[in-house]
């Protein structure tokens, strides 16, 4: 059978399934003990399986036949997931992914995997390798009492845990307590604070899990943990506790030095790994959009049913872009033919002729914002492979770091989505690489040893905004100097008069890189170049800005070519411009006898200030409209930055939807006109760029 | 030998080199029939509602609506500096393509298509119809007294060279 005609489809799918493979690992890693993950991990292992053998693909088919071997062990409660089953299961992941790439690019998917099959296959033996045998007796001898401390209620930070060290050594008793309330108690959040109450008058609760606001807020099932540092006898406090009403069970467990030491050292292995933040750092950090936001969900709620929410598939189909560009230029001509029909129900003057070309309108204007946005992509589709990125990353450099995206919903235009990948890809390596420092720095600047990397994305005015921040050490101007003068990119004379933000665009020049010592990551110097030339020919340019010691901010600002915005139409005389309602502050009407002549410029009362009132009329040379012959004039205040200006206008059309089309490769520059918008009409309404307005 | 006969000479059933053929579109300005190889031409347009894009040259009209395309305008009168006249039921807008570049050209009428013998084209003399030589690419002869002037669309739409020309005039 000929499979040519499903090759597509298989690869559209695989990249699918292999996504959320990824995304479902770094899930899975961040709580281990959720069986549902694995779950979804190994229906999406099998049908790529299935898939692949189909299609004859026999290495992607063995691979993926080994890691359902050990994920079904997991699934079944016979293996635990452990770092070194991550680390191979990731590897596979890896190994997947390029063999699906080499099918896209037409090759045939082989590859050697010989040794990962090797390697999965031990694991499925039971073996474990070297390196990871002090994690699984560490989790026996954690357990000495016969109490289960799973490793998900130990989330233990280092800060807690020399608090629990501390104590240990002043001769108090460390507890490990959980208690379970009675299934048919109805306020679960008073027994428990009850238990707090009491607690705390014989010690101190340094850790509980979940945290004591959730358990508040009633979010937890029927039990909860805590450490406990008091002086009092494990058997007194636990007759205390069953005292209580309505508690069902209080196990508690004495902590001795030796379990903690081994209970610091999982942990620390964990966080490590984990790049994914610990629980209670994701609850504060709202917007998180990795594997980090369900992770409280995770962790705190077990039903499977909330779970199922967050999973939902979106229904989505495919199609062809070729297919959408087509459908749009259908549509525009079928825009034109509206117009005609309208003006010829008007010319004929039949009523029931004017009213369906009336609907015909309406509906028409509906599928326009339709088809205009169909080629809107949310940037998630480039932001999703990040995390497991920077987590790979952060792992091999010894570093801890949170990726915190936000604004990942925010919608770009598909051709700017194909290109923007690879330069965000190598600033976030460089901010991992050179703008993290490593643990030991961030511990002797007093930073908290996890740094963050901040990746937002936003619309501002007619632009997209993509930002990387880190927490790092920051760019150290004379560093860059002290190379860029070696390198002969600037002499010692420029180099004193250079601004802050030269100083740092340096670091975009061909050849140029501070780093010390070079790394596989980054660090060659060909990195940032690369990414300005990119960034350039689509049209957009990258701000840096640091504070040393304190972190970088780089700032990709990318034009909206083809991207749909809010603009608000106003009129001219007979020309209708779009104005990005972004950048518009305010509207309004002021009479002649305000303004103000200053200095030759014009001035208007605004709030407690005067801001300057631009004759648009007058910079576009409009042709039919003049506000000096009106003594009430229409004004638009629009800002840029914090400085703020007045436009006078004709009068307002009203808010629309547009899309921003640029003005053709023959006039690919035009003061204060930034693009243009076809109108619901066909006509061509050209879009003011207020940041060339204001000066 | 097969040089001196042009690109793309080949041999006819007889087994005699011929010319090479190409087709032109033909459209007016004044008095004067210009063509440009048809292979450049995309579509032929009736004149539309043009906006007008500020702060650029005076030839450029503004930007059209070409299905769903947003495409500048030139006069051509106006770019090779002869007088603008109004437009007409006559009017048309040709819509060439030059690498990636799209243009329309205001012409004052486009109705015939004729085939050339490369042959036919001579090198342009200075000044034809009053625009300069290094815009035409040569004159053809079409049958017996008809003159066409081809195009050279590359130099018409050089934008360097429209920043030169608008300095000379400052």
């Amino acid at each position: 059978m000929d499979m040519n005609q499903y090759l597509s489809m298989f690869i559209d799918e695989s990249n699918d399934h292999l996504q959320s493979l990824n995304e479902k690992m770094l899930e899975l890693e961040a709580s281990p003990e959720d069986i549902s993950i694995v779950q979804v991990i190994f229906r999406s292992a099998h049908t790529l399986k299935g898939m692949a053998a189909t299609m004859g693909f026999e290495d992607l088919a063995a691979l993926t036949h080994q890691m359902e071997n050990v994920l079904d062990l997991v699934r079944n409660d016979k293996l635990k997931m452990q770092n070194f089953i991550f680390d191979t299961l990731f590897k596979s992941l890896d190994a997947l992914e390029a063999m699906v790439q080499d099918i896209t690019q037409g090759g045939e998917g082989k590859a050697d995997v010989s040794a990962i099959v090797a390697s999965l296959q031990a694991i499925v033996r039971g073996e474990v390798p070297g390196g990871a045998q002090d994690a699984a007796p560490a989790e026996g001898s954690a357990q000495p009492a016969g109490a289960p401390i799973s490793k998900e209620q130990v989330q233990l930070d280092e800060f807690q845990h020399s608090i629990l060290e501390q104590s240990l050594a002043a001769g108090h008793r460390v507890l490990f307590i959980e208690v379970s309330i009675r299934e048919d108690c109805q306020l679960k959040a008073a027994r428990a604070y009850m238990v707090f109450d009491l607690l705390e008058r014989s010690g101190e609760v340094v850790k509980s899990h979940p945290t004591v606001q959730e358990i508040e807020q009633e979010k937890f099932d029927r039990s909860f943990s805590l450490y406990f540092i008091t002086e009092k006898d494990p058997d007194e406090l636990r007759t205390m506790i069953l005292n209580l009403s309505e508690i069902e069970d209080a196990k508690l467990v004495s902590i001795d030095s030796d379990t903690l030491t081994q209970l610091g050292e999982k942990i620390k292995e964990e966080e490590v790994l984990a790049q994914a933040p610990a629980p209670e750092t994701a609850a504060d950090a709202a917007p998180v959009e990795t594997a980090a936001e369900e992770k409280p969900v995770a962790a705190g709620d077990k039903q499977p049913a909330a779970k199922k929410v967050v999973a939902a598939p979106s229904r989505t189909i495919r199609v062809d872009i070729e297919r959408l560009d087509v459908l749009m230029n259908l549509f525009s001509e079928l825009l034109i033919d509206r117009v005609r029909l309208e003006q010829l129900a008007t010319e004929i003057k039949s009523q029931e002729l004017t009213e369906s070309v009336e609907h015909m309108g309406r509906v028409s204007s509906d599928l326009q914002n339709i088809v205009m946005k169909l080629r809107m992509v949310a940037i998630d589709t480039v932001f999703n492979r990040f995390p497991r990125m920077v987590r790979d990353l952060a792992k091999s450099l010894g570093k801890k770091l949170d990726l915190v995206i936000t604004g990942a919903e925010t919608e770009l235009d598909r051709t700017v989505i194909d290109e923007i990948g690879d330069p965000l890809v190598h600033l976030l390596r460089n901010s991992v690489d050179h703008g993290i420092e490593s643990i030991a720095e961030r511990v002797a600047a007093g930073k908290p040893e996890t740094g963050t990397v901040n990746l937002r994305a936003f619309h501002s005015g007619n632009h997209v905004f993509i930002e990387i921040q880190d927490d790092g050490k920051g760019i150290d101007r004379s560093k860059v100097l002290a190379s860029a003068i070696k390198k002969g990119v600037v002499t010692e004379d420029e180099s004193r008069s250079m601004t802050d933000e030269q100083v740092y665009q340096l670091l975009f020049a061909p050849g140029f890189s501070t780093a010390e010592k070079i790394s596989d990551i980054s660090g060659r110097g060909v990195g940032l170049d690369v990414v300005k030339s990119k960034i350039s020919t689509l049209g957009g340019h990258v701000a840096v800005t640091s504070t040393l010691g304190e972190g970088t901010l780089f700032s990709v600002q990318l034009p909206l070519t083809l991207s749909i915005i809010s603009a608000m139409m106003i009129r001219l005389g007979s020309e209708k411009y779009a104005i990005p309602l972004s950048s518009i502050v305010e509207t309004g009407i002021i009479r002649k006898n305000q303004v103000r002549n200053v200095h030759g410029s014009k001035l208007i009362p605004y709030r407690d200030a005067h801001i300057p009132l631009m004759s648009l009329s007058r910079f576009f040379d409009a042709p039919d409209f003049n506000e000096e012959d009106e003594e009430e004039t229409e004004i638009v205040v629009i800002r840029k930055g914090d400085r703020m200006a007045a436009l006078a206008i004709d009068s307002f059309i009203g808010q629309n939807e547009i899309v921003i089309k640029n003005l053709g490769k023959y006039l690919p520059q035009v003061q204060g006109i930034s693009g243009a918008t076809i109108l619901g009409d066909g006509q061509v309404a050209l879009i003011l760029d207020p940041n060339a307005l204001i000066k | 030998m097969l040089q001196e006969w042009g690109q793309g000479a080949r041999l006819n059933k007889g087994g005699f080199f011929v010319a090479e053929q190409i087709k032109v579109i033909v459209f007016a300005l004044g008095n004067e029939e210009y063509g440009i190889d048809v292979d450049k031409v995309r579509t032929i347009e009736r004149m539309m509602p043009i906006t007008r894009v500020p702060k650029t040259y005076s030839f450029i009209k503004g930007v059209i609506n070409l299905r769903g395309v947003v495409i500048p305008v030139i006069d051509l009168r106006g770019r090779f500096n002869l007088e603008e006249t109004e437009y007409t039921d006559q009017t048309r807008i040709i819509i060439v393509a030059v690498g990636d570049m799209e243009v329309g050209f205001i012409v004052d009428a486009a109705n015939d298509v004729v085939d050339l013998d490369r042959d036919n084209i001579d090198s342009p003399p200075e000044v034809v119809g009053g625009v300069k030589a290094k815009y035409l690419d040569g004159v053809a002869k079409v049958g017996e007294d008809r003159l066409l002037i081809m195009l050279n669309l590359a130099e018409v739409l050089n934008r360097g060279e429209v920043a030169h020309l608008e300095q000379l005039e400052d």
